[in-house]
């Protein structure tokens, strides 16, 4: 075991593990997690608290996930490397770990242009694999950056971000390699709507010898509108739709009730998939929805191990 | 080359409000090219603004001047008699050439007429594109030749970001992605291998993060004939 966390063991025990997305507010109310929190309780082996997501300003993913904590969720704490340059990077990591923050989801982040702060500096003085590679020297060797040694280290499950959809093609399982060999532990994907592809893009990474060294965890986005989903479809870079979930989106009579047939029918295909250890659902501003889906997907009870 | 944009008139024309005698000063090299702020756009300025005190009834002597390059004191001294009948230049230099200016002369009141934008190249007549953030480190050797600090908009060293579709960055679908740039390079140059090692994290404080930087070659310094010096 490398951090002990709930998540690491449901997923070194074999079981099929579910995670899901938790968008802290946007203000100082804690109640507001903790709400949340509950929610999620018992449905989820952990749930990702992200960092800023598309840089808007929201309270801070260590701070939230302390929230977490307190209320009996594990968190899967979300770190992007555009707000912060190493120290900061390594002086969070440890005050997450002594707060008890066991696992880490290492990302770039989203560009400040993005966001509703567009006139900030950037900072990306790493990138996501150097931040990977920086923790697991952290843990494993119980050093800093420089090499220092650390008094006491963090024990954090280390976690990447994958797209089997992005671009460039060519380099899109080389960069999964690259993220192994820096130090993930786990894999969330990008959303899957065509699982099929998905499945391609696993078999490369088996062939590759990939797999036996990680647990991939595959995307779900349950879909509200046949709007969200052409927005995701056009204005969302790296995220693949196809149309005819578009289509079908459009011709269903309640989109929410369809969305939410659409991910049952995904969350049944990657059980199939080869390789595939469990799903990471983001259902962001409609985290309610998780009891619900998961019950339904058969995904309840979570395992306790 | 280093590439600007001259300020609007009315920028310019605030800072200058008050002054009787005003020259406007361009530079010979980098911003000529870039036709930001040479002789020709000095001279566009300097008309510019006598046509806007003309309007307003403002009775003032405004003129222009041209240098080769404002950053090094040889070419200065040469507008020294324009600057001495100056009570304000506006300098159409690039931020070096500002600077540079106050350094020279230094009861002199210089204000900037450009906002100094990039270091980069001219990719077609009138339209230029940063290439190099001087980091002091160049990595070139290993990314086919093109600049993964400059031209991704992340400076990843180990892209590309989740955000690179189709060609293009997140940040705006007119900017190529700096990693497709790279690997699409790499590949043709069959060295694709190289990508599959993670770099590691850069040393930055040979940037302008370990402080502003400067740069001495002892063996000529304080030489005037830099041949000689070199010996």
């Amino acid at each position: 075991m490398r951090s002990g966390s709930n998540l690491e063991k449901v997923l070194e025990a074999g079981h099929f593990a579910v995670t899901c997305e938790l968008g802290p507010p946007k203000g100082a109310d804690g109640e507001e997690v903790r709400e949340l929190a509950r929610l999620l309780k018992g449905n989820v082996d952990a749930a990702n608290v992200t960092d800023n997501q598309t840089a808007v300003v929201r309270m801070s993913s260590i701070g939230a996930a302390r929230l977490m904590l307190d209320e009996g969720l594990e968190p899967v704490m979300q770190m992007v490397t555009r707000d912060r340059n190493r120290i900061a990077i390594q002086s969070d990591i440890l005050g997450a770990a002594a707060m008890g923050i066991k696992n880490v989801l290492c990302l770039t982040g989203d560009h400040q242009s993005l966001g509703n702060n567009p006139q900030a500096k950037s900072v990306w003085d790493i990138d996501s694999l150097q931040q990977l590679a920086m923790l697991k020297a952290m843990r494993d060797e119980g050093v800093d950056a420089v090499g220092e040694e650390l008094k006491g280290s963090p024990e954090i499950f280390l976690g990447a971000a994958a797209n089997p959809f992005g671009d460039p093609t060519s380099f899109r399982v080389t960069r999964l390699a690259k993220k192994i060999n820096a130090g993930a532990d786990f894999i969330q994907t990008q959303v899957i709507y065509d699982v099929a592809r998905y499945e391609e893009w696993m078999e490369e990474a088996r062939d590759r010898g990939l797999l036996d060294k990680v647990h991939v965890m595959g995307g779900i986005v349950p879909l509200k509108s046949a709007g969200a989903a052409k927005y995701m479809q056009k204005m969302v870079a790296g995220i693949y739709v196809p149309d005819e979930v578009v289509k079908r989106m459009k011709a269903a009579e309640k989109g929410k009730k369809e969305g939410r047939k659409i991910a049952l029918e995904l969350i049944e295909q990657l059980r199939t998939v080869k390789g595939n250890h469990g799903v990471h659902i983001m259902a962001i501003m409609w985290e309610k929805l998780i009891p619900k889906l998961t019950e339904e997907a058969g995904l309840l009870p979570r395992p306790k191990v | 080359m280093i590439t600007g944009d001259r300020k609007s008139l009315e920028e310019i024309a605030a800072m200058v409000e008050g002054f009787e005698r005003v020259l406007i000063l361009g530079c010979g090299t980098c911003v000529t090219v870039c036709m930001a702020g040479g002789e020709r756009e000095a001279e566009e300025t300097a008309l510019a603004l006598r046509l806007r005190d003309r309007e307003r009834g403002v009775s003032r002597e405004i003129w222009y001047a041209n240098v080769e390059r404002q950053c090094d004191e040889e070419f200065l001294q040469e507008a020294v008699d324009h600057v001495a009948r100056a009570d304000v230049v506006v300098s159409l230099a690039c931020g070096c050439g500002v600077q540079h200016m106050v350094t020279v002369f230094p009861d002199l009141i210089v204000y900037p007429g450009l906002n100094t934008t990039f270091m980069g190249v001219t990719e077609e007549l009138g339209v230029w594109a940063e290439r190099c953030l001087g980091c002091g480190d160049c990595v070139l050797e290993r990314t086919g030749g093109v600049c993964p600090i400059t031209r991704c908009s992340k400076s990843l060293l180990n892209g590309p970001c989740g955000g690179s579709a189709d060609g293009a960055c997140e940040v705006d679908k007119t900017i190529p992605c700096g990693w497709q740039l790279i690997i699409d390079r790499l590949e043709a140059i069959g060295q694709l291998h190289r990508l599959d090692e993670v770099l590691p994290p850069k040393d930055w404080s040979k940037s302008h993060s370990g402080g502003p930087r400067s740069r001495t070659r002892e063996d000529v310094r304080g030489t005037d004939d830099v041949e000689e010096g070199a010996q």
